[in-house]
């Protein structure tokens, strides 16, 4: 027994997108995995409440016995979050929206994103801008993919988006958070929720995005593409829980030289 | 009657119905959404609606992404 018993620490308020909370911090993708197994086993790693997909053509009448993803990722076990990943303008991603409004019986939830080039994957926001509108019109529920900018952010927030999800960098290139500065004043500003969207390469990565106040990290090629997919959830989800501890906490503040830890009194040398 | 199926040409009986595509396709059962010439065809009209010459249709499903 300790002599110190474990002091509770006040609760965190969760996640809430939609109306709905979710205790996991950290959202993840479907994609790039070997196979459906381990994408099952991944997520399951992760703790991840939110799974994000992709719509697309089915197969003309070929192997119908192959297994679905919403087999592995079951819609009563997750909330699932269909994405525009692929549409190049607001058209696409509109049309898209409604076909996962069907596929989903009437489910609004929707990530919006919207490419404006191969080589990035960099959002196209005047694409992202019409879109967002229409769709929120539509009765969908918002969260979008966007730029840093933070000035767009907030005009994604005012027009009725529910989260904000920045890139820290580009989609699947794991190069981390490349302008932590614009991600703070995006959260700073945000009465929505924040969360990075894109660019995480590593556990400390999401940790990073956790401490500047975002709500949350969306991924899926840094566990996917992991050579352990299964063990870097794993390190995700910790990950992503001791950013936000960190952020609760509050950092002690930099100094440029040192601060002794032990006391110079009582020094007997 | 030819329409096109996600991109292919198919040939259907006159009259055909989404849900005769869907059986056709070897789909039944399966979680799918239907799209004829953009607009949705709700999950619940597809034994009633008939295609027309020409239609172009969308079926789609979930898969992985992120």
């Amino acid at each position: 027994m300790s002599e110190h018993p474990e002091r509770a620490l006040p609760e965190d308020k969760p996640l809430t997108i939609a109306g709905t909370t979710y205790q996991s911090r950290l959202l993840v993708g479907t994609g790039k995995y070997r196979d459906l197994s381990e994408t099952g086993h991944a997520i399951e790693a992760s703790g991840a409440e939110i799974v994000t997909f992709a719509v697309r053509r089915t197969n003309l009448g070929q192997n119908p016995d192959e297994p679905s993803l919403l087999d592995v990722v079951s819609p009563a076990k997750y909330t699932m979050l269909p994405n525009t990943a692929g549409c190049y303008t607001a058209k696409d991603a509109i049309r898209t929206c409604k076909l996962a409004r069907e596929l989903l019986d009437g489910h609004n939830l929707v990530k919006l994103e919207v490419l404006g080039e191969e080589k990035t994957l960099y959002p196209n926001m005047t694409e992202t801008l019409v879109a967002a509108e229409a769709l929120i019109k539509d009765g969908f529920d918002v969260m979008v993919y966007c730029s840093d900018d933070p000035l767009l952010a907030k005009r994604l927030e005012e027009m009725g988006c529910l989260a904000i999800m920045p890139l820290g960098a580009p989609i699947g290139s794991g190069l981390g958070i490349q302008n932590r500065y614009n991600i703070r004043l995006i959260v700073e500003n945000a009465n929505v929720p924040v969360l990075v969207d894109a660019g995480v390469g590593t556990a400390s990565d999401a940790t990073l995005a956790m401490e500047l106040g975002c709500d949350g990290v969306l991924m899926n090629t840094a566990i996917a593409q992991a050579q352990d997919p299964i063990r870097m959830a794993k390190a995700m989800r910790l990950a992503i829980e001791s950013g936000r501890d960190a952020y609760l906490a509050g950092r002690m503040p930099k100094k440029l030289y040192a601060s002794a830890s032990s006391p110079i009194d009582g020094t007997f040398f | 009657m030819q329409i096109q199926v996600n991109g292919e040409p198919m040939e259907l009986n006159d009259g055909a119905t989404v849900s005769d595509l869907i059986q056709r396709m070897a789909l039944e059962g399966k979680r799918l959404a239907v799209e004829v010439n953009e607009d949705i065809v709700p999950r619940s009209e597809h034994p009633q609606f008939t295609f027309s010459e020409g239609d172009r249709v969308e079926v789609v499903h979930a898969i992985g992404g992120g």
